[in-house]
């Protein structure tokens, strides 16, 4: 699904270059739930918009679906969450979750449809005439996900979507996405600071470390696909935890 | 904070003042209008009755201006006692209906929409009362009477006028200047380097004496309307311009981004997020526009024009010393002022209902 | 440096050189009908070189050029004793004192009534209607009545001039001052409140610093309508003196020149005005350690 080798990424700035990406090499199969963790400013997000082509890596190459990250961006391959919910105040929500749909230029009828069945898909049935600031703050994300699944792609690509959230808010969205996920069969790279979460989500855990950005570790999370918040209890759930903070502690992710 | 009762015990002695005044010299309506005040000053004072006081205030004030014919320019102190009491009621009630707060929202609404109409109406009865009362010469200040029977007694004048000026100048002037404004500002935005170099030179523009070449304008495109419409076209390019190409720039990264992950043209990027979100900054343009656009034809009307329109008329009528013309022109021009200012308001509304101003 | 140089100076004297080229052309299209018929009537040939030489360099001009009225403003503001009634100082002087008179009043005014508004709630009910609806007023429309009105009883000179140019310049500071006095959010009210600090300690440490950063763009366009109100007052009074006077004799007469060299006079002074005022806000926000 994405292939990436020797990716590195140097912004110049006016205090001199920044490396954001130093030779990454990550490989994400299909149906798989990837998250990226890692402290501020180790690259996890610039890594995401490498995949998105909203970067432009300067050295390395990556291929998402086989082919370069912008003929998949052209191609529509992916949805993308932002952290903010970023909907439209001037549209009601179900037309902001049409709104990819009309810039793909699909007819009426069709566009309707979709909207229904992706606002069902997140439990917002009914509030397809509500304004977004009339939504509480995770109702808003959860119609950016509808908006970024409504044209079907089998790519999610998701930038810390519950960082703004609380945690009951949150936890209840993770049981959420992760039905979604196991349903749809979507394969899924996220972004988050929560080590929690991440083992939640996640089939596989990309630990990374910051200054370069780099990738320290790689942790395969087998834990049943089927999961409730219970899970998060048991001892190979901590185990794994644990691993993921250890590799955060090695990576330096404690250090001022 | 509400003003204290001293207000309203004010009211009191002024109202004694002006019934006895009123007896000793003859005049039967200020007798009665003191009465009125002295009653209702009472019942102020005693049992805090404002909607006693404020009906008291408006009767007595009614009185006052039915005996103004016969104390006519030589008001005694009754007269002028009434006055000061009703004045004082009035405040008195305004103060005291201000602080109210009701619970249901019409009542709010209708409470916003009556506090500020009382003022403005006591302000004119003031106003008729102190002019005729005091008998001020008409060249200095005419009563609000005086303009609004020269008002219903010009109508065709005024319509003459009106059409000159704001049909065709102000019309003309502003639907060329608004949209060559939009348009120059989306052409300027796809160049950054564009944008960079006219951003500065507009805003410094905007803040220009601008109205400084009617005179121009006026040698140019000779003395009719014209004239007058390519001034009103430089006043509202400027505005329009900057606060478009600063509302181009109010899409946040984010907005960008999402468009991008969708592989959306110009075009659409354009007409689905950017001019959405520029919107409330065109209204606002807009609305700074319009009356920009009157007073740039009525000032360029100084400059010589045919014998119509506003600014020709005020000018004239100056010279002549019909004062009431003026204010009756000056009339029409704040009510069509705020009338194209209080439209563009609405349809701002409409269009902008989901910007924070806006949102319930 | 490097960075302002292309990014601002660059784009910025681009723009000013398009507009220097634009005007010169214009200059030949819109001055050679004059210049044509002039040929004509003398009966001269012409040469394309010698027409756009002669419509750059016309007496009475349609649209004079940079540098005529360059010479122009050599002529009456560089070379002639500012107290000469021909200099353009003189008459610059004159619009500049009722300017800033005006201007001074205006905001003195437009801060009281704001302290009113925001302190009684009887005055924001009945008054801030009104002030929000009279900024839809032509305003401007009044200024030649109220000089002859105040004419009417003795007062002229630079009192009338100066009243309108207040009457302009208080709207703005007045709603200026309202948003910015009602500024403070809620938690830094409470926090004074907690120390049960009086209303005018409030006012002093809370409102009236939080007031400062909308108060100075305020007067940025005070400053500038309280200029084109004094510009404009000057018109009736039969064209005695200041830049509104040059104005309007320069149009009685045909004077091209003289109204352009007015009008870049005027501009010159907006500007200045605006960036004094710019200057004072830098200054007193860096003060108060706001700016960044």
């Amino acid at each position: 699904m994405i292939d990436a080798r020797g990716l590195s990424l140097v912004f110049q700035t006016a205090d001199g270059p920044v490396h954001a990406l130093a030779d990454v090499d990550l490989a994400i199969e299909r149906h798989a739930f990837v998250s990226l963790i890692g402290p501020s400013g180790c690259g996890k997000t610039t890594l995401l918009r490498v995949i998105a082509d909203l970067e432009q890596p300067t050295a390395g190459s990556i291929t998402v679906e086989g082919v370069t990250p912008e003929a998949a961006r052209l191609a529509r391959a992916y949805g993308y969450v932002f952290q903010a919910p970023a909907l439209y105040p001037w549209r009601t929500v179900a037309k902001n979750v049409a709104l990819p749909l009309e810039i793909m230029g699909l007819p009426r009828a069709e566009r309707m449809e979709r909207v229904k069945r992706n606002l069902a898909l997140v439990n917002l049935e009914g509030f397809e005439r509500k304004y977004p600031w009339q939504l509480s703050g995770g109702m808003q994300q959860r119609a950016s996900i509808a908006r970024a699944l409504t044209f079907d792609p089998d790519l999610l690509l998701m930038d810390e979507p519950f960082g703004a959230l609380d945690e009951i808010v949150r936890d209840h969205l993770n049981l959420q996405l992760h039905g979604l996920w196991h349903r749809t069969k979507k394969t899924v790279v996220f972004v988050t600071h929560s080590i929690l979460e991440a083992v939640f989500l996640s089939t596989k855990i990309v630990v990374m470390s910051p200054r370069p950005g780099r990738i320290h570790d790689v942790i395969a999370c087998d834990l049943p696909r089927e999961r409730t918040l219970e899970l998060r209890e048991t001892p190979e759930f901590l185990a794994i935890a644990q691993r993921v903070r250890d590799g955060l502690k090695a990576g330096h992710a404690y250090v001022d | 904070m509400t003003l204290p009762p001293p207000l309203a015990g004010l009211a009191l002695p002024a109202a004694v003042v002006g019934t006895i005044g009123a007896v000793a010299a003859p005049g039967f309506g200020v007798v009665l209008a003191g009465l009125a005040l002295l009653a209702s000053a009472l019942w102020a004072a005693t049992r805090r009755g404002y909607w006693v006081e404020g009906f008291g205030a408006l009767v007595a004030a009614a009185l006052l201006l039915r005996a103004l014919p016969a104390v006519a320019d030589d008001a005694g102190i009754g007269f002028w006692g009434c006055v000061l009491a009703a004045w004082l009621l009035a405040w008195h009630a305004t103060t005291t209906l201000s602080a109210w707060q009701p619970r249901a929202a019409w009542l709010g609404r209708l409470q916003a929409v009556l506090v500020p109409l009382l003022f403005g109406l006591w302000l004119l009865v003031l106003w008729e009362l102190i002019v005729r009362g005091a008998g001020v010469p008409s060249i200095l200040l005419p009563a609000p009477s005086a303009i609004g029977a020269r008002i219903a007694g010009s109508l065709p004048i005024l319509w003459a006028d009106f059409q000159q000026t704001y049909l065709r100048a102000v019309l003309t002037g502003y639907a060329i200047g608004c949209s060559v404004g939009f348009v120059a500002a989306l052409l300027i935005d796809r160049s950054p380097f564009l944008t960079r170099g006219l951003l500065p030179v507009g805003n410094m523009v905007s803040a220009l004496p601008i109205i400084g070449t009617a005179p121009i304008m006026v040698m140019w495109f000779g003395f009719d309307w014209h004239s007058k419409a390519a001034v009103v076209v430089v006043m509202t390019f400027f505005p329009m311009m900057v606060n478009t190409l600063a509302g181009l720039k109010a899409a946040s990264r984010i907005d960008h981004d999402l468009m991008q992950t969708y592989a959306a043209s110009y075009g659409q990027t354009l007409w689905k997020m950017r001019l959405p979100l520029a919107m409330p900054f065109v209204f606002n343009a807009l609305k700074i526009n319009s009356t920009l656009a009157l007073i740039g034809a009525i000032v360029a009307e100084f400059f010589g024009s045919p014998t119509v329109g506003m600014g020709f008329r005020i000018s004239t009528e100056i010279g002549r010393m019909n004062i009431d013309m003026v204010w009756a022109q000056i009339t029409m021009a704040a009510v069509v002022g705020s009338a194209s200012y209080g439209l563009i308001a609405l349809i701002e509304r409409g269009t902008t209902f989901w910007h924070p101003s806006y949102r319930r | 440096m490097i960075g302002w140089l292309t990014r601002t100076f660059l784009p910025v004297l681009t723009v000013l050189a398009a507009i220097v080229v634009i005007w010169y052309a214009a200059a030949i299209w819109m001055n050679q009908p004059f210049q044509r018929d002039t040929y004509v009537r003398q009966g001269v040939d012409w040469t394309l070189p010698q027409l756009v030489r002669d419509t750059w360099n016309q007496d009475r001009p349609v649209l004079p050029t940079p540098h005529q009225i360059w010479g122009e403003l050599e002529r009456t503001v560089f070379n002639m004793a500012p107290t000469s009634r021909r200099s353009l100082v003189y008459h610059a002087q004159i619009t500049l004192s009722s300017t800033l008179l005006g201007f001074a009043m205006g905001t003195v005014l437009g801060i009281l009534i704001a302290v009113g508004i925001v302190h009684v709630k009887s005055l924001d009910q009945s008054l801030m209607p009104w002030i929000i609806a009279s900024q839809t007023v032509p305003i401007l429309a009044i200024a030649p009545m109220i000089i002859v009105v105040l004419g009417a009883i003795g007062l002229s000179g630079l009192v009338p001039k100066a009243i309108i140019s207040s009457y302009l310049a208080f709207f703005p500071v007045a709603v200026g001052m309202v948003k910015g006095l009602r500024s403070p959010e809620v938690l830094h009210l409470d926090l004074l409140r907690t120390y049960s600090a009086s209303p005018w300690q409030v006012f002093w440490r809370l409102r009236w610093p939080s007031a400062l950063p909308f108060l100075f763009p305020a007067m940025r366009v005070a400053i500038a309508i309280a200029l084109v109100g004094a510009i404009v007052a000057e018109l009736p009074t039969g064209a005695v003196a200041g830049l509104g006077a040059r104005l309007l004799s320069g149009f009685y007469f045909g004077q091209t020149l003289q109204i352009w060299a007015a009008l870049i006079v005027a501009a010159v002074l907006a500007g200045l005005l605006v960036s004094i005022v710019g200057l004072a806000n830098r200054l007193v926000l860096w003060r108060m350690g706001m700016s960044r």
